[in-house]
């Protein structure tokens, strides 16, 4: 291997390690504050990546029906509690809550000539429409089981993902798509030419991790779900309600999914199942910081993203086995690192 | 006999289903057999441990692969084969679960998944193996020259080894160590004071997992003589833990529901759902994905219990409780009245820069009641863990019957002698208390999991049994032996925990509150008990708030305030000590 070649495997692997940074942070929080292992963020990038695909054709995307039938299921959930308790004032507010977001974005990708907006325009519907994604998707399958064990959690996410998959054939096809860069071009960088759209990649990643840094650092909302995050309990006593603190982790999961899964649309081809395997990449780094330390996690994914830049030059085939088996050794440091510890003090 | 029914009805329907089926339909309940025996293990991973895997498919790929590699390329016997795909998937999980089950519980679901993309990929990736293609031209079966290419000879295997996998696993959960591998789900805390090594009966279950999918995996290899990495893939790892889910995967049965509930409509849905939807592609997802999620957000317990409702239970019958004639276990050598059993040599407990116990030394002597004593924040539960071995001193000695055991874990000092109650019971709710009691003896029974299996063990679990009837029956409990212990009110639990604890049969017992949140009566009746164990010349300390409780009970109390201990005496003198009822009361210059 040469200096060049290892010099481009470097910067590759940067650029991965951009975006598996960005999933491990979303998947890290939301572990963090619902216990939920969030196995789904790789439907949400799919998902936002071919609706944006979708709208640059000039389609509507069908996301936006998902999420009307997903705001019926949450409005119906609520009513059933609702109705037993005679309230019915509160059905009328739950069901604005629920329906308004989705049935006005509905109303955005149908009135819009789509293909024809600018494409910011588009990119930030795609964002909104997964904002509102998240939360429901937290409203619909988590929050009835918010009590249960991880286990039951972590068997739910992995019922929505199969659904989810499934569902991804149905509204987007089989076919694979690629976005067009932000902005087209390069630039020479010691010899190699680098192209913008890295820049992008790297350069909104990076901010967007900052953004998130100052938000849990000073905001009063940031500290709340900090605070969920460090003891459910004791936030819920302190009028955090553990619904808000889910819906809210779940909201910027579901944005930091979609602008991950838009960012790797930019440089490869994405198909309908290609979210499961990148998330889980996402997973690997997460894991490697402990699923509970954002640094760790940040640095797991240069980890994964260096490895398989690098192992899909030495052995392309085996790219991917290698970045999965990279865990076992992970995972032995860690335990050899921590110790046995008991997990049921919950 | 009623209970058995059911059973018998499903053994004659197997015994008939070669001679009413033909074709496909034979084809598929050997398909479904086959993820019996999968889902078998994960019933004992899932159900039993309260660990998961979604790796399955890829353990059931090893034990295919090994066989159809080694039988095509090296030309082995297929016998053979059989053995080195067990080597090999008990291999890789003695390592995935050494690594991952240290850690906490979901990490080897975590890394499952990562293993089962892994392992599907390399299958699809190796040249060696076939790539996408596979091996083709596997050699039939034979044995004693008799060649099983049938669907009705596999289907008498298949059938014949989930039979015996629900047999041996039903006799292995019945024993002294599958009493250990259920309490898993009652937390590591509780089972490691009861001496059982949690780690290894976790890796025990996820190997017996692995292996009952190896199995799987070889029968599946010489039945179809071709493999390909389809099987093989995450999904399918998946869709076996969701046919354990859907049964019931607490119960064997339910495993066993579950792959005949999910596997059918499976098949209906991935032949009829494209048409109805009008595209090519497999949407079966969509329906499995949304029913999954209702049944695990209405009825997490899966089908299996709400079906067994239907038929008569068998009952446990209250005169095979007099009928034993097994005595109990032999007795370890009791220390002599007066001899010292506990020594505390200024033992010190920081927590970074709090000192929540100073310096604080004590002795227990054979048949006394010593008790600790303090108010909230004194320091107690730390101490307490100290001595019970959860988390050591940062300096000063604690002496065990003569030997430092200020560095041991809580399996050996409960090896050692030394058993103990939980200020929050932690009894396993819906094990009898019999069981529950007989967990207290896991270290005085010697035979493994695997001769319980084949019922080698009978002679020895009697004792075990009877060792434990003997505890309850000590504590005035033996009528409630047979019923659920989450069953009975706290009173009568926490005293089920120090029978739990007297069938470990301790030379001292360690009793974490017991009197909290009972009721006078049952207060009485405690003391009554530990007056009588203390007459046989068990060494008893004990952690309590309740004073009235302490000052008629214990030989001697031991008041700690603020991390350090404040005075020790006799009750009568405690309860004129200066600095006590200043610690209890607040000192009369604090008057405001």
């Amino acid at each position: 291997m040469t200096f060049d070649i290892a010099l481009y495997l470097g910067q590759n692997g940067v650029t991965l390690a951009a975006i598996y940074a960005l999933l491990a942070f979303a998947l890290v929080l939301v572990f963090a504050v619902t216990r939920v292992i969030f196995i789904p963020q790789g439907e949400i990038m799919t998902f936002a990546a071919l609706s944006l695909v979708a709208m640059r054709a000039g389609h509507p995307p069908l996301l936006a029906w998902l999420l009307v039938g997903l705001g019926v299921v949450a409005w119906l959930q609520d009513a059933t509690v609702i109705l037993r308790t005679g309230q019915s004032r509160r059905l009328l507010r739950a069901g604005i809550v629920y329906l308004a977001p989705p049935l006005f974005l509905l109303a955005v990708v149908y009135s819009q000539p789509l293909s024809s907006l600018a494409y910011p325009l588009q990119i930030a519907i795609t964002l909104a429409m997964c904002a509102v994604f998240g939360p429901l998707l937290y409203r619909v399958v988590y929050a009835p089981a918010a009590q249960a064990s991880v286990l039951t959690l972590l068997l739910l996410s992995v019922a929505l993902h199969i659904a989810l998959n499934s569902l991804g054939l149905l509204l987007f096809g089989p076919e694979g798509s690629q976005l067009p860069a932000f902005t087209d071009g390069s630039f020479q960088l010691g010899g190699m030419p680098v192209a913008l759209q890295t820049l992008w990649i790297i350069g909104s990643s990076l901010a967007l991790l900052a953004v998130l840094f100052l938000f849990f650092r000073f905001s009063l909302y940031g500290k709340a779900l900090r605070a969920t995050a460090v003891n459910r309990t004791g936030a819920q006593l302190m009028g955090i309600s553990p619904a808000f603190a889910g819906g809210a982790a779940f909201l910027l999961a579901g944005v930091v999914g979609a602008w991950s899964g838009i960012l790797i649309a930019t440089t490869t081809v994405i198909d309908y199942e290609a979210g499961f395997v990148i998330g889980l990449k996402g997973f690997v780094a997460a894991i490697i910081g402990g699923l509970a330390s954002y640094p760790g996690a940040a640095a797991g994914a240069l980890l994964v993203g260096l490895t398989e830049s690098f192992a899909s030059f030495w052995a392309s085939a085996y790219k991917d086995v290698i970045v999965f088996l990279l865990i076992i050794p992970v995972l032995l440091w860690r335990s050899m690192a921590s110790g046995p510890h008991d997990e049921e003090e919950s | 006999m009623l209970y058995r029914l059911p059973l018998i009805a499903f053994i004659l329907a197997l015994c008939i289903a070669p001679f009413m089926l033909h074709g496909y339909p034979m084809l598929m309940l050997n398909y479904v057999g086959l993820s019996v025996i999968v889902v078998l293990g994960l019933v004992l991973l899932t159900g039993v441990g309260g660990l998961t895997s979604f790796g399955q498919a890829a353990f059931v790929g090893m034990g295919a692969y090994a066989a159809a590699w080694l039988t095509t390329t090296q030309d082995w016997n297929p016998w053979l084969t059989l053995l080195a795909g067990l080597l090999l998937t008990t291999v890789a999980a003695v390592v995935l679960g050494w690594v991952t089950l240290r850690m906490s519980g979901h990490y080897l679901p975590l890394s499952t998944l990562a293993w089962g993309i892994a392992i599907y990929l390399m299958f699809g990736n190796s040249q060696t193996l076939g790539g996408q293609t596979g091996i083709t031209g596997i050699p039939p079966l034979s044995l004693f020259g008799w060649q099983l290419t049938e669907s009705w000879q596999f289907h008498i295997l298949i059938w014949g080894v989930v039979l015996s996998i629900i047999w041996t696993v039903h006799n292995m959960l019945d024993s002294r160590e599958g009493r250990a591998m259920r309490a898993l789900k009652g937390g590591t805390l509780m089972a490691e004071a009861m001496g059982v090594n949690t780690t290894r009966f976790k890796i025990i279950l996820f190997v017996l997992a692995a292996q009952y999918a190896c199995v799987a995996g070889w029968i599946y290899a010489y039945m179809q003589r071709f493999v390909n990495p389809t099987p093989f893939s995450l999904g399918q790892g998946i869709e076996y833990l969701f046919m354990g889910v859907v049964g019931g995967i607490a119960e064997l049965w339910g495993g066993v529901v579950g792959s005949f509930l999910y596997a059918l409509p499976r098949e209906w849905l991935h032949s009829h759902l494209p048409s109805l939807l009008g595209r090519s592609g497999s949407f079966e997802g969509i329906i499995f994905g949304v029913l999954m999620i209702i049944i695990l957000q209405r009825a997490p317990e899966g089908l299996w219990p709400h079906l067994h409702r239907l038929w008569p239970r068998r009952v446990s019958a209250p005169d095979a409780l007099s009928n034993a004639a097994a005595a109990p276990l032999d007795r370890r050598l009791r220390p002599a009245r007066g001899e010292l059993i506990l020594q505390l040599n200024a033992v010190t407990k920081r927590f970074g820069g709090l000192v929540a116990n100073n310096a604080i030394s004590f002795e227990v002597r054979a048949g006394e009641v010593l008790a600790l004593i303090g108010p909230n924040g004194a320091g107690k539960s730390t101490l307490f863990n100290c001595i019970s071995a959860v988390s050591p001193p940062s300096s000063g000695s604690i002496r065990f019957l003569g030997k430092p055991v200020e560095r041991c874990d809580s399996r050996k000092v409960a090896r050692m002698g030394m058993s103990r109650t939980f200020q929050h019971v932690r009894l396993l709710p819906r094990m009898s208390v019999l069981d529950n009691v007989a967990l207290g003896a896991h270290l005085r029974g010697r035979h493994s999991f695997v001769a319980s299996a084949w019922r080698l063990d009978r002679a020895q679990e009697q004792r075990i049994l009877a060792t434990a009837r003997d505890a309850l029956e000590r504590c005035g409990l033996c009528e409630k032996a047979h019923l659920p212990a989450g069953s009975l009110p706290l009173g009568q639990q926490r005293v089920v925990e120090i029978a739990r604890a007297l069938a470990a049969d301790p030379s001292l017992l360690l009793l974490d509150e017991p009197a909290a949140g009972l009721r006078y009566l049952e207060k009485r009746e405690l003391g009554i008990l530990l007056g009588r164990l203390r007459k046989e010349g068990l060494a008893i300390l004990l952690v309590e708030h309740d004073l009235d409780f302490v000052m008629e009970l214990a030989d001697r109390v031991v008041v700690m305030d603020f991390g350090e201990k404040i005075a020790e005496g006799l009750p009568q003198e405690i309860r004129r000590h200066p600095a006590v009822i200043e610690a209890y009361l607040g000192g009369v210059g604090d008057a405001a």
